[in-house]
């Protein structure tokens, strides 16, 4: 193979997978709605978990710094939606128990591109189940997680 | 095959290239992502990476060689997550043996295919990979079959005449459990000429040093740290299955995810009979970047209100 022949077909290669995977943008409409609805596919043994870590004082700050790194970029600065993924501070989000929020970050919704988290070990998750349930609905307060 | 051996050309345009890649990673995205990458080198786990992230990485490898000169094998990656459930992979290798000369050795094309929906106790990943490449490469991404160090001790001149087109299938079976991760692949390859199939295999088990997340923004908490071992190497071809004449490979790695994007892995990795290696010292670098794909879109469709 020639070296011009070898760097078209890599870049048609790559530019082949980016393109068949599509823009990740943010679900609407029906879709957005089955998106919150996969939070009532856990199974009962997940919902009715209570978070281990909701007497943890530090919980709701370590959940915001993991947030922030692996969340944000997708769900938005404090939880508000962004254009890949929707907002956790919907009542959907709310209403929901800590062990379902639990169950979709350890399965993801692989089918609607959210990835799935359990290569975080499960205290981290059930840090970001803290942080993700001290969301309030309305508008964010504009502070930084963790620790000062 | 492109195959151009000390030539100051050529390595000046291999340089180059690292370089350009260096930038990339440094300059072009501007949303650098935290990764949490497991320290192995050659084992998979059953993490893909995330929908519309590139990973950009180079690996290194310093190998020992009896009844022959010592090695310094690398090779970029670009790691692309398609999808939550397809992971594709661009490699470009190449080795410098000392006193002898730095080649190119070729490229591989990988895919990693999660078919599950959730997560189970064991998850399967299928992976599919196309190698293009030449005798002289060196860099043990995976030990097949009969492969040896005897393999690897031939002249560099001679050793890149020969030319593999191989397909690489692996099943990855996968475990997080506990903060633990566990993993077995099964290999079978297969040289797309008149070729056996060959086996292999590799096993890994890792686990961060913290469980939970410091409520405090640090470089060096422990929950940056994964450390692990892995277990690699052949299991003959299909017409003599088993260990005689193979080598294999323990590795003791540690991976330090950097909660500004970078990763750094190193993995010391011995030898465990006299058909391999005596010592491997194997690093890697690597920088996730998160909206690749949402950019590489927005070229070719332009603003939309």
């Amino acid at each position: 193979m020639k070296l011009y022949q070898f760097v078209i077909a890599s870049v048609l290669l790559f530019c082949g997978a980016v393109a068949a995977a599509g823009p990740q943008e943010s679900p609407k409409g029906p879709e957005k709605e089955s998106v919150y609805a996969e939070l009532k596919k856990a199974p009962e043994k997940y919902r009715g978990k209570a978070n281990p870590l909701a007497n943890d004082a530090d919980a709701v700050a370590a959940g915001g710094l993991l947030f922030e790194e692996h969340c944000e970029e997708c769900h938005g600065k404090e939880g508000v939606g962004g254009k890949k993924a929707p907002s956790l501070r919907a009542e959907e989000v709310r209403n929901s128990s800590p062990g379902a929020i639990f169950w979709i970050l350890s399965n993801g919704v692989v089918r609607k591109k959210m990835p799935v988290w359990s290569k975080l070990p499960e205290p981290e998750r059930w840090q970001l189940v803290s942080y993700i349930k001290s969301l309030g609905t309305g508008a964010p307060e504009s502070k930084s997680p963790g620790k000062p | 095959m492109l195959i151009l051996s000390s030539n100051p050309f050529f390595l000046f345009a291999l340089r180059v290239c690292f370089l350009l890649l260096g930038a990339l990673a440094f300059f072009a995205f501007p949303l650098p992502a935290y990764s949490q990458e497991n320290p192995y080198i050659v084992a998979y786990d059953h993490n893909l990476e995330e929908p519309g992230s590139l990973e950009v990485e180079y690996f290194s490898t310093f190998g020992t060689q009896r009844g022959g000169s010592g090695f310094h094998a690398y090779w970029a990656e670009l790691e692309y997550g398609a999808t939550a459930w397809w992971t594709t992979e661009l490699y470009l290798a190449g080795q410098t043996t000392f006193g002898e000369s730095t080649v190119f050795t070729g490229y591989r094309w990988e895919n990693r295919f999660r078919p599950l929906k959730n997560e189970h106790l064991i998850n399967p990943i299928l992976y599919a990979e196309f190698e293009d490449i030449n005798g002289a490469d060196k860099i043990l991404k995976e030990v097949e079959g009969h492969d040896v160090e005897a393999d690897y001790a031939v002249p560099n001149a001679l050793a890149r005449q020969e030319h593999k087109h191989e397909m690489e299938f692996k099943l990855i079976l996968s475990s997080n459990f506990k903060g633990w991760n566990f993993t077995q692949n099964t290999i079978a390859a297969k040289n797309l000429s008149n070729a056996p199939w060959e086996f292999g295999y590799a096993l890994g088990a890792s686990r961060p040093l913290a469980m939970k997340g410091a409520a405090h923004r640090c470089n060096f908490c422990r929950q940056h740290f994964v450390a692990g071992v892995e277990l690699y190497g052949g299991l003959g071809d299909r017409y003599s299955f088993g260990l005689h004449n193979t080598s294999h490979y323990l590795g003791t790695g540690l991976a330090w995810n950097l909660p500004s994007g970078w990763t750094f892995r190193f993995e010391p990795t011995f030898g465990l009979n006299d058909k391999s290696h005596q010592f491997l010292m194997r690093w890697g670098v690597s920088r996730e970047f998160s909206g690749f794909g949402n950019m590489v879109s927005g070229m070719f469709k332009g603003r939309r209100e």
